[in-house]
């Protein structure tokens, strides 16, 4: 079953503290491999069948007015099967 | 798909069951088909081993805690005695006040966040079950040693599972504990306490009564959380399903928890429930088996009625679903029209799952099959009872021998060392980076909290009649007598709630100890019922309720015995309570009390890795004349400051009173290092404006309290004898060591 | 003199925010989320708490209220409107003011004393104040970092737009200490710290906290 994804992560700009902690956390863990972890959101939305073209356009209006807060968030939306 | 039906059962008898696996004993087994007449039916079996379980049953300690009830002071205040979700105590004007105490201990350590968060849930729906407004929670806990690579693992996320639960129900947070302690490495102990309020004739009790009544089921969807070992059955009468998704560990959220608590007050407002219990340990099975035990003794329950959050749960997972946020409420069928409403108005899922009958019988069906047809006694209150062996374990008599041999200092540069060390080690450090994450000001009541000795919360706005509360535990001494040990942690926690000038009025306990099938760890737990019943009997304070946690260790090392006493008071008008610090020059400083040698089981023989010796002997009477002059110095005005002894001494409770609002001190001190570090009990340092001398000297000898004048108060130091401890520095030692040790 | 004060599912600081109303001479209406009624008020107050859990993020949801379509039409002819922590995350949601509250910089939940200073007092809030006039009120929150984009904020420095900032160390993160801002017209306040906690200083650190009540009062009567 298709499912459409919302992706929410905060815009560069803004500190991310969440991130920071966790990218703190792995070298204490023995992991080395971050360079810079930022944390986001993921959506999965359900719909009947094969997602429209038109349940895509209401998605991403949906996402910037509800899922995101445009004010400080970026999102993409896309379709997983 | 064979479902374990009654009918099924009957003509099945022979069906081996994995009793075993669910924690029942052959003997246990064999009683519960005594009762039935039959072998029980899978869902049966469930509930009897849930039920059964000592956590549920209490069946280790029921010999030792019927203590609390034999020797019971004869009260008038106590309105609801031992037995029902929380005890109750009536505090004058009309209010009623409940609360209790409770562990959750071992989830904690699984999952540090959400084990501490739902015990605070938890507690808090037995205090709103009781029909109360739950007004206020507190956290005694206990770690291991504060620098432990595990201590680090779990105690952030066990303040930040307190603070996120409790911060969101809107409850403040006024007190608690926070002590480190090689035992509880590997065991640490959360427990929480929560307060509520109401008026006497808002009072509900836990029973089903009225054949005809409505049994229903509100709150939170029911999904697999803290089944456990039920899975072995869900296995046997289903086929799998795909991976396993059956957590053990029970997941909160404190919003649904908090519309529960508006909804439930708006439907007690109006009348609407006959009785009420909520849904902790053992879910549905506790609460249809304790309702129907409670009330007119029967009840039908159609589970298929009731709302799932994972449909591929089967009856056996829904009775032993630990899911939070649920509550069961028996309505009459002319109110449940209005129950409904009020349920919809605050979007909270409610389902009639049943009704109450006459006669003996708790009935579950499933579709319409007859899967549970049990005598709800035998469930809820008829479970087995242990008389287990105990013993006076060999070390007692080995570590009273110990003499406890640790510097005691007595030069200038000694004596400020000793006192800096003692302000910056864990046990006695200051804990904002603890209390800072929890919100002490919603409900706009609260009058004090840490560090206070006691947290105070108004309770009514025009009279400013308030309630004080105060948790306390020494496991040192405990663990050298348990029978004193439980006695002086009454003492201490009654006396918290008087140095502020409130009386204490009612007890409630967390009994935390190791395993029950050691005849030792039996022993220091009869020891400490013991102490405890007979001190509430002198003091005249009755025991109100509590919980009993046991199995706390690691392999074949139990924790110290850690009774941790809940002291509650009342106090006429908070505004003229007596405050824990001073914040002017000028006045003098008294101490209330002989100090003799008591460094056995103190925080300095600790610091110097000796554990032995001989614990004090607990003097209820002076201990209780002593309170009666902190009571009775609040309302002549006596006094301007009063904080108490304890851990750290002397040392300890003057590093305090400086700190707290940044007023230093200065006092002159005989055998001075014996007078800082010694723990004597039944002691308090008070502060009183000169003019007052002769009332104080008058009221101690009244009440034959010794009265020795140590200093006065003002200046940015610390002087003790020829020592001289800058504010800034002390405060420095003290407010450093968490944001060091945990970030 | 009525001032509504609304209670979302998960708010906390209403009965409070009552409270504080009556305290400092004023009539509180207790203003339900469903209820898009604002039964004739002269102010509104947006408390503090875990509307709906915070879930989304916090206020997200809140400002959806059937209650908020009222509230944000009245804000906008100029009733004087009040969001404090919780209610300043809706505000913010609503784009009733501008930027956003993020997450405590040191990820805790800090409940503290917190000095601040009163930066604008030509608000419907804030007028019972002098200019810099430093008080001591509860800051209690988890997500209290103010954040814009460098326009906004060269925009609310230079239109004196910043009602309240936090005196001393940055308890959370916040651009440029921002503890509290305003629309600009004045009639819309958004402010972190409680001041429904500090109308006495039996149950809070000070009696600071009354000026934001009593200003709107006296803004009512003109």
């Amino acid at each position: 079953m298709a499912k459409i994804v919302v992706d929410v992560m905060l815009k560069p700009e803004i500190l991310d503290p969440q991130g920071k902690a966790v990218a703190a956390a792995l070298p204490r863990l023995g992991f080395t491999f971050a360079k810079d972890v930022r944390q986001g959101k993921r959506f999965e939305i359900e719909v009947d069948g094969e997602p429209t073209a038109a349940q895509l356009a209401d998605v991403e209006k949906a996402a910037e007015k509800l899922l995101s807060n445009p004010v400080i968030e970026n999102f993409t939306v896309r379709v997983e099967k | 798909m064979a479902l374990d039906t009654v009918a099924h059962a009957q003509s099945n008898p022979d069906t081996t069951q994995p009793f075993a696996e669910l924690g029942l004993k052959p003997d246990e087994y064999a009683r519960i088909k005594e009762i039935l007449g039959r072998r029980p039916t899978s869902s049966e079996l469930a509930m009897y081993s849930v039920m059964w379980s000592e956590h549920c049953s209490y069946k280790s300690s029921k010999v030792h805690l019927k203590q609390f009830g034999d020797k019971a002071v004869k009260t008038d205040a106590l309105l609801v005695g031992i037995g029902e979700n929380a005890g109750v105590v009536d505090v004058g004007q009309g209010y009623a006040v409940t609360f209790k105490i409770e562990s959750h201990n071992h989830p904690s350590f699984i999952e540090p966040y959400q084990g501490a968060a739902t015990g605070v849930g938890g507690i808090v729906r037995d205090i709103l079950t009781m029909g109360a407004r739950p007004i206020a929670v507190m956290d005694p806990l206990r770690f291991g040693p504060a620098d432990a690579a595990d201590t680090r693992r779990v105690l952030p996320g066990i303040i930040a599972g307190v603070g996120g639960y409790g911060n969101c129900l809107g409850l403040p947070n006024i007190g608690g504990e926070v002590v480190f302690d090689q035992t509880y490495l590997g065991n640490p102990l959360v427990n929480a306490l929560c307060v509520g309020v109401m008026k006497h004739s808002d009072i509900k009790l836990a029973k089903a009564a009225g054949a005809g009544n409505l049994v229903v089921l509100y709150g939170a969807k029911t999904g697999g959380d803290g089944i456990g070992g039920v899975s072995v059955l869900a296995s046997e009468t289903f086929e799998s399903k795909g991976p396993a998704k059956r957590p053990a560990v029970q997941v909160g959220d404190p919003f649904v928890e908090k519309v529960l608590i508006e909804c439930s007050l708006e439907i007690f407002a109006e009348d609407l429930v006959v009785g009420i219990q909520d849904l902790g340990g053992a879910g549905l099975s506790c609460a249809t088996s304790e309702l129907a035990s409670g009330g007119s003794g029967g009840m039908k329950v159609q589970l298929d009625k009731v709302p799932l959050r994972d449909p591929s749960l089967s009856p056996e997972e829904i009775l032993m679903s630990e899911s939070q946020e649920r509550m069961c409420a028996i309505v009459e069928p002319s109110k449940i029209a209005r129950f409904l409403e009020i349920c919809e108005k605050w979007d909270v899922t409610v389902t009639v799952i049943g009704e109450v009958t006459d006669g003996n019988h708790l009935e579950i069906t499933w579709n319409g099959e007859l899967i549970v047809d049990v005598p709800p006694r035998t469930v809820a209150h008829d479970g087995p009872v242990y008389n287990r062996p105990l013993a006076q374990p060999a070390y007692i008599d080995v570590v009273a021998k110990e003499v406890i041999n640790v510097p005691i200092p007595s030069t200038a540069e000694e004596i400020k060392a000793t006192v800096l060390k003692l302000a910056a080690t864990p046990n006695l450090a200051d804990k904002s980076w603890v209390t800072d994450q929890y919100d002490r000001y919603v409900q706009g009541n609260s009058i004090q909290s840490q560090p206070d000795d006691s947290g105070m919360v108004r309770i009514d706005e025009k009279t400013h009649l308030g309630v004080a509360i105060a948790t306390d535990a020494n496991a040192n001494w405990s663990y050298l007598n348990p029978y004193e040990g439980a006695k002086l942690a009454l003492a201490e926690a009654a006396r918290n709630i008087a140095t502020a000038g409130a009386k204490p009025l009612a007890v409630t306990n967390c009994l935390n100890f190791g395993s029950p099938e050691d005849p030792g760890v039996m022993w220091q737990f009869a020891e400490s019922v013991r102490g405890l019943a007979d001190g509430c009997l002198e003091m005249g304070l009755p025991v109100t309720g509590g919980n009993v946690s046991f199995y706390n260790q690691t392999g074949a090392v139990a924790i110290l015995p850690t009774p941790v006493i809940g002291v509650l008071g009342v106090i006429d008008d908070v505004r003229t309570r007596t405050p824990m610090s001073f914040d002017r020059a000028g006045l003098d400083l008294y101490l209330l009390g002989e100090t003799e040698n008591h460094l056995a089981g103190s925080e300095w023989a600790y610091m110097h890795n000796q554990r032995g010796g001989v614990a004090p002997i607990a003097d209820l009477q002076r201990e209780m004349r002593l309170i009666e002059l902190l009571v009775v110095g609040r309302t002549k005005k006596i006094f301007t400051a009063a904080h108490d002894l304890s851990q750290g001494g002397l040392s300890a409770t003057l590093t305090e009173m400086v700190l707290r609002y940044n007023t230093g001190a200065t006092v002159q001190l005989e055998n001075v290092g014996l007078a800082l570090l010694s723990e004597t009990p039944g002691r308090v340092v008070v502060a009183i404006d000169p003019s007052q001398t002769a009332a104080l000297t008058s009221e101690a000898a009244s009440q034959k309290i010794a009265l020795t004048k140590i200093g006065s108060t003002g200046g940015d130091s610390l002087v003790i004898n020829d020592a001289k401890i800058s504010l800034t520095e002390l405060r420095t030692a003290h407010t450093e060591t968490f944001p060091r040790l945990f970030g | 003199m009525k001032i509504g004060v609304v209670t979302f599912p998960g708010t906390l600081d209403d009965r409070d925010a009552a409270r504080a109303v009556r305290h400092a001479g004023g009539e509180s209406v207790a203003l339900w989320h469903n209820d898009a009624d604002l039964h004739g008020v002269d102010a509104v107050i947006l408390p503090g708490g875990f509307s709906y859990g915070d879930y989304l993020r916090c206020g997200a949801i809140s400002r959806f209220s059937p209650v908020m379509e009222p509230i944000i039409k009245a804000a906008q002819g100029g009733m004087p409107l009040l969001g404090i922590c919780n209610g300043f995350q809706v505000l913010a949601e609503a784009h009733l003011i501008p930027g956003a509250l993020t997450r405590n910089h040191e990820l805790h939940f800090l409940c503290r004393d917190q000095k601040i200073s009163i930066e604008n007092t030509n608000t419907a809030w804030t007028s019972s104040f002098t200019q810099g006039q430093e008080i001591v009120i509860p800051l209690k929150n988890g997500e209290g970092a103010y954040m814009c984009d460098d326009q906004t904020l060269a925009m609310l420095e230079g239109e004196g737009r910043i009602i309240a900032r936090y005196v001393g160390e940055n308890p959370n993160g916040s651009r440029n200490l921002i503890a509290g801002i305003t629309n600009e017209r004045g009639n819309i306040v958004g402010l972190m710290p409680h001041p429904e906690h500090a109308i006495d200083s039996l149950t809070g650190p000070s009696a600071d906290g009354l000026g934001f009540f009593t200003s709107v009062l006296k803004a009512m009567v003109k």
